[in-house]
């Protein structure tokens, strides 16, 4: 039997690794890829909250296929403004899309 | 060490090891490559649950078109077929000092955790997953109302991304 | 259960019993025995794999006027097998500049997405993979995996033309799933479950003969989704050399062709579970499960010769009205029909069959023809703006 905290560290070193990605990387793109990792792991909290509690009780799997909707939102708005922007100023790093700064 | 727990430990050691390639290589396109094969890890994860639903909706939105979707941003994005410069910013130590910390804290709060059951109770019999989560997203005191939400926030979505994208040519 | 009856649970216990009695563990035995089922289907997968090449070429030239292969083999039978060998000894190229690791796993990731797709289907009463209860929605999960492997043949070849055929393959790809998603739910509908055992069980009347449109609509998005004319943008030879497999020779291509054909008779076989009653044929499949399984190869046959012969009739469609098709025309009315037969549904839950059914399909005709009286109507439209008001032309005597 896999124990509850095995899902719950598994989910948190995913959830560390796309917080990494986010932090560190200079492409905007792969800024949105870390935060991909993050709502995956999310999602993994999610369903097992909702396997190892009620079963009945179907709050966790709503849950996650809402968090499923929203990063696909996320996501698609994400990359179109990347684009839009790369069109502009012909860059995606995200060091260089700075004309909001002094 | 049950079979079940060599599996997830199998499936677990995929999905990290995948999801830190994302993180770390340089090629772009090889990156997205690799979050679809998190994703999938992902994907096999929900299956070990019993949540065979989630795992067939991960693999047709996050596979079937927002990895696809990645792809296409990646080669859009791209001045030649080349990477060129690093790819991770100034600050990339703050980043892992960061994310280690996070994951310390989590895993230092979690470890001793005993709030749910530690194992999985088993499921009743008859029980059709798919059937109640119907009944849940639609039933009017259950979650019909985060379920339009949800479909109203895609539609601006849809519109907004399109729009922003959109080339006036 | 006699053999005859139940044929793989007959052979699983005899086998079971064999290994047990040679000191092997039960779960050690019950696991190489389900290797050994997925071992048998697509070993048998892969003959009758073969054996659709020889039924493509056959037809293409009796399409075309002609007689098609005859001289290897009597009526040409051993022709795939030497198109194999050929393709086998062929040099295996990977072309300067290409990512090796993405070009070579790409054909498999192909092959492997139609190969999972017989996971589902149900042979006979009792012999299926697994029993999904969410079958249906599992085969546009398969689709997701071709649809990567596509993209990741047609950039790994670091050719343009590779890269664009792919793009062109992938968006009509991702496009024609809503509307094959969404003719998924009338099947669902109607049996009240997304398995595909459930979905064939309820079939005393074919879902054909209850939704007509949705099984056209189907077979449309199913062969957009196939990438087969008239919506083959990827192999537009004319167009894009090859598209997406351009670079690819021997027996790489030789996957993503084989691939090609399975996936065109595999969903001829959905098409036939799904709408035409699956291995159901006037209570046939109870008398034997083999005639079940020969009903079904039938049946999917006879939805791969349409298959085949929508391909060489109809000429390759441009792809802004691949799309334009997709976007304004066939998911809007995917959608309204799926309203519709879901509201009639709930209305007419109780009458007796014969009411239910001519209602049914009496809405889908209905619906089928006012929304090409809208398409006619707009077409009108568009072409009186183009060229002008029709001139009626008196014949001069």
């Amino acid at each position: 039997m896999v124990p509850l905290s095995w899902y719950l560290i598994f989910a948190a070193a995913l959830f560390s690794i796309g917080l990494f990605g986010v932090l560190s990387r200079r492409n905007a793109v792969a800024i949105l890829l870390g935060i991909e990792l993050m709502l995956n792991s999310v999602n993994i909290n999610l369903a097992a909250f909702w396997r190892y509690g009620d079963v009945l009780q179907m709050t966790g799997q709503v849950f996650a296929i809402i968090v499923f909707a929203v990063a696909a939102a996320e996501v698609s708005v994400g990359l179109a403004l990347v684009i839009s922007v790369y069109r502009r100023r012909n860059t995606v790093v995200a060091d260089d899309i700075n004309m909001m700064k002094w | 060490m049950t079979g079940e727990q060599i599996i997830f430990i199998l499936v677990a050691l995929f999905t990290l090891g995948s999801g830190f390639m994302v993180v770390t290589t340089r090629n772009l396109v090889h990156a997205a490559l690799w979050l679809v094969s998190t994703l999938f890890g992902v994907a096999v994860t929900f299956a070990l649950l019993n949540a065979s639903f989630l795992a067939v909706v991960q693999v047709v939105v996050y596979i079937g078109a927002i990895a696809i979707l990645f792809i296409f941003a990646v080669m859009l994005t791209r001045k030649d077929m080349r990477d060129q410069g690093p790819q991770t910013n100034r600050n990339w130590w703050v980043g892992v000092l960061l994310s280690v910390l996070t994951f310390a804290g989590l895993f230092f709060l979690l470890q001793g955790w005993n709030g749910l059951s530690k194992t999985a109770s088993a499921i009743p019999a008859g029980f059709d997953a798919i059937s109640e989560l119907g009944n849940a997203l639609i039933s009017p005191d259950a979650y019909v109302l985060p379920f339009e939400v949800a479909s109203v926030l895609l539609v601006a979505a849809l519109v907004g991304a399109v729009y922003v994208a959109f080339n006036r040519k | 259960m006699s053999f005859w009856n139940d044929p793989l649970k007959v052979a699983a216990d005899w086998l079971i019993g064999v290994f047990t009695g040679w000191g092997m563990p039960e779960i050690a035995a019950q696991i190489l025995i389900g290797f050994l089922g997925i071992f048998l289907l697509i070993s048998l997968l892969m003959v009758l794999d073969i054996f659709l090449v020889w039924v493509e070429r056959k037809v293409v030239s009796r399409f075309q006027d002609r007689i098609g292969p005859n001289r290897v083999g009597p009526f040409g039978l051993i022709q795939p097998f030497a198109d194999i060998i050929k393709l086998l000894i062929k040099e295996d190229t990977t072309p300067g500049g290409a990512d090796k690791v993405v070009y070579n796993i790409a054909p498999m990731l192909s092959m492997m997405s139609v190969l999972i797709l017989w996971a589902v289907v149900p042979l006979a009463p009792r012999i299926i993979g697994v029993d999904l209860n969410i079958g249906a929605l599992y085969i546009i999960a398969a689709g997701a995996i071709g649809t990567l492997s596509i993209i990741m043949a047609g950039w790994a070849s670091n050719n343009k033309f590779a890269l664009i055929g792919a793009f062109r393959q992938v968006a009509v790809m991702v496009s024609f799933e809503i509307p094959m998603l969404t003719m998924l739910l009338i099947p669902t509908i109607f049996a009240g479950s997304m398995g595909f055992n459930a979905i064939t069980e309820a079939q005393d009347v074919w879902f054909v003969w209850l939704a007509p449109l949705a099984a056209v609509i189907f077979l449309i998005a199913a062969i957009a989704e196939l990438g087969r004319a008239p919506f083959d943008m990827a192999e537009g030879e004319s167009e894009l050399v090859a598209g997406y497999n351009t670079e690819y020779s021997g027996m790489k291509f030789g996957m993503f062709y084989a691939g090609e054909l399975l996936h065109a008779f595999t969903f001829g076989g959905f098409w036939a579970i799904l709408f035409f009653g699956g291995y159901r044929f006037f209570g046939l499949e109870q008398v034997s499960a083999f005639l079940a399984i020969a009903v079904i190869i039938f049946k999917a046959m006879i939805g791969y010769w349409i298959i085949m012969w929508v391909k060489y009739t109809l000429m390759r469609i441009r792809i802004d009205h691949m799309l334009g098709f997709n976007w304004k025309f066939l998911t809007p009315l995917a959608f309204v029909l799926v309203m519709v037969v879901a509201l009639l549904n709930a209305l007419l839950a109780g009458t007796p069959t014969w009411l239910y059914a001519s209602i049914m399909f009496l809405s889908n005709v209905v619906l089928g023809w006012a929304a090409l009286e809208i398409a006619r109507s707009y077409s009108r439209k568009e072409r009186t703006r183009l060229e002008g008001a029709i001139q009626v032309v008196e014949v001069q005597h």
